[in-house]
């Protein structure tokens, strides 16, 4: 059997690194989506994602169960969200900020507890196979989709529908939109958004229980090399929608696997390059999709960055 | 009457007490502070499975040395902060031996702190040490190469596809060496033999090691190493892969101990307690120090069970060679790969040649480029 598929390759790496890459992306994300439609900003998730890693490595070690993990760093996550939360419901307080010491604390709080689990190797959580009717082990290999993979992908259509069709949608949407009117009728802003960062929190600690339990699949203090924010400014790129967010998480994820693959198949030079690649396919789309005669479409009203 | 908030008795109590306590721990320590105060300091984490662990394993050797106390910390940048780690283990520690571990410290940062402790001395490990500068500055480092090349030798007996891979940090000549001599020991099994090198750009970034790893498998190698500062991700992907491994930096058969076949590890330990030991005798360290596999500075490890007797003898009859002393790897005919002549016939360059640490060519086998 010949193995060596040529470039055949590189598409296939993009496939693989798009399934294997995009998923904390994919969490983080949409769960900054979430708050950010309810008219908040918690840029501390990329500490929250990282303590997410921790807990998650940590109780799955200690349990030697890996969705024990998963709960544990969407626990976490979930006392994160809601400490920004409350923080931000006291009056005159900046979201921004409070987000950026939310996100030195989580980093800080993950190195501390985490030094007894950087040598420990706990269970990894199972993949499902989409590649057995393939003899090539690139195709099969590229083919392991992690469970929490498919997960997120679910919860990309339901947050989408949900924010769409659904009261507790309108609820979140009015509140983004509006103080005033949401206000008017009866809503208590405050508590909604905090709940809303609550919730966003345990989305990030869950793409940091991926990044931990199964790719790369370890812990250690340099495991997420700033997943947490991106994922922040991926929100952005796609115009706070969760379906479009789940297609950034996977262009970013396919994006990245371009700089490896490229230099496996000989075309080495200028490697740097190819490894700014995602950043530079978001600057272009961003400059193709922005215009200069409106607001930025879909943003909520009630956002900080957009009074 | 009322009290006010403050009163300035109420502050002058509670400034003494406070006084009080932050000083009770330093008379503690220099009481129980040895004859010398040695410090350590780390990139990263000192548990990495990797460049740091080693390191670290050298200072708790140093740890068990009567009268010297050891101080250590890890995740320092190299920026301004390893100034501030160096000064402040002095003024507060009264380090007078310091081991700031990392590549990058070297230049700016240790050659700016030494000439203003002249009484305290600086041993940087992997920097070159010249003369002209100062003299409590030292550098010392190891041939590494050579295990890289005892590593190529079984990834040579164990590789069915001659396609081996390389994850590798950056393209700097230590780590050139290591790629250059990986597949050099491979090519001594079978000359058709090529490596396949990805540079990730950085020392520790897990994510982008993993994709490296798995883009190496993908395009067919089925040994990998590699030269990062944590070897756990690589070791790990690889593995799962069903690929074989090679160790750097420090022992990783825990990691995959069916795929292991050996590693090129650091042996400070011995290092540093000798190095320990010149200053607790009053004598003075070498400013340029290097050794290979018979001094002590590096080590193998044990041979893994995948590892055919074939791939033993071999390993063991180049090892035994290396340990005679001034083994040349980097031997004519060499072209590089994009095919300049590097080394004639009958030319070379030992293991303690110093051309070596201005390597900055991949040779011929090797698949990658250096920019």
């Amino acid at each position: 059997m010949d193995t060596d598929l040529g470039l055949w390759v590189i598409p296939l790496a993009i496939l693989g690194g798009a399934i294997r890459v995009s998923t904390p992306f994919l969490f983080v994300s949409l769960g900054e989506a979430l708050t950010e439609r309810s008219g908040r900003i918690n840029l501390g998730l990329e500490g929250t994602l990282v303590f997410g890693a921790m807990s998650g490595y940590a109780l799955a070690y200690l349990t030697g169960s890996p969705w024990l993990g998963v709960l544990a760093a969407a626990l976490c996550g979930a006392l994160f969200g809601l400490l920004h939360g409350v923080i931000c419901s006291l009056p005159r307080v900046n979201d921004i900020a409070v987000g950026i010491a939310m996100m030195i604390l989580g980093l800080g709080l993950a190195f501390y507890f985490g030094k007894p689990f950087v040598q420990p190797v706990a269970p990894d959580l199972p993949a499902i196979s989409f590649g057995g009717w393939s003899d090539m082990p690139q195709i099969r290999a590229a083919l392991e989709v992690n469970v929490l993979f498919l997960i997120g992908a679910v919860l990309a259509v339901g947050l989408w529908w949900l924010l769409r069709a659904t009261r507790i949608g309108l609820i979140i949407r009015v509140v983004g939109d509006s103080t005033d009117a949401a206000r008017a009728m009866g809503l208590r802003p405050a508590m909604i958004r905090t709940c809303t960062t609550a919730v966003g929190g345990a989305f990030a600690g869950v793409g940091g229980a991926y990044l931990s339990l199964y790719y790369p699949g370890s812990w250690n203090e340099g495991i997420s090399s700033g997943q947490g924010l991106m994922a922040v400014a991926l929100v952005i790129f796609a115009r706070w929608n969760p379906l479009a967010c789940f297609g950034a998480a996977l262009l970013f994820g396919g994006a990245g696997a371009l700089g490896p693959t490229l230099q496996s198949v000989g075309i080495s030079e200028g490697y740097y390059l190819f490894f700014a690649a995602p950043y530079v396919l978001t600057l272009g789309v961003l400059i193709a999709t922005s215009s200069p005669t409106r607001a930025m479409t879909g943003a909520p009203a009630e956002l900080s960055i957009t009074k | 009457m009322s009290f006010s908030p403050l009163s300035r008795r109420g502050f002058l109590k509670g400034t003494a007490a406070v006084a009080g306590a932050t000083a009770l721990p330093h008379l503690a320590h220099a009481a129980s502070g040895g004859p010398l105060t040695v410090g350590f300091i780390y990139v990263g984490p000192k548990d990495d499975f990797g460049y740091n662990q080693a390191h670290a394993e050298g200072a708790a050797a140093v740890k068990a040395i009567e009268g010297v106390t050891v101080v250590e910390e890890e995740n320092v940048a190299e920026t301004i902060d390893v100034q501030k780690s160096m000064e402040s283990m002095i003024a507060f520690d009264e380090a007078k031996l310091l081991f700031p571990t990392s590549f990058g410290y070297f230049n700016p940062h240790v050659l700016e702190v030494a000439p203003k402790h002249p009484d305290v001395r600086f041993q940087h490990a992997a920097g070159l040490w010249t003369d002209g500068m100062p003299t409590n500055v030292g550098s010392y480092f190891g041939y590494i190469g050579m295990g890289q090349y005892l590593n190529g030798i079984t990834a040579g007996h164990a590789t069915a596809t001659k396609k081996i891979g390389f994850v590798a940090a950056k393209p700097i000549p230590q780590v050139l060496l290591n790629i250059n001599s990986f597949l050099l020991g491979a090519r001594q099994v079978d000359p058709d033999i090529t490596c396949q090198v990805i540079f990730t750009g950085e020392w520790s970034l897990a994510v982008k090691e993993a994709e490296a790893t798995n883009a190496l498998a993908d395009a067919g190698c089925d040994v990998i190493t590699c030269h990062v500062d944590g070897p756990k991700v690589v070791m790990e992907t690889a593995a799962g892969r069903d690929c074989f491994v090679c160790g750097y930096h420090a022992d990783q058969s825990a990691l995959a101990p069916e795929k292991y076949l050996t590693g090129a590890e650091w042996n400070w330990a011995g290092v540093y307690t000798g190095m320990v030991q010149t200053v607790l005798d009053g004598g003075t360290i070498d400013n340029f120090v290097r050794g290979g596999l018979a001094d002590g500075f590096i080590k193998m490890s044990p041979l893994g069970p995948a590892v055919s007797d074939a791939a033993r003898a071999q390993f063991e009859a180049t090892k035994a060679e290396i340990m005679a002393g001034g083994f040349t790897a980097i031997e004519g005919p060499l072209k590089d790969n994009t095919g300049s002549v590097i080394a004639a016939d009958g030319e070379g360059f030992a293991e303690d040649d110093i051309a070596l640490e201005s390597m900055d060519y991949l040779v011929d086998g090797v698949i990658g480029s250096t920019s």
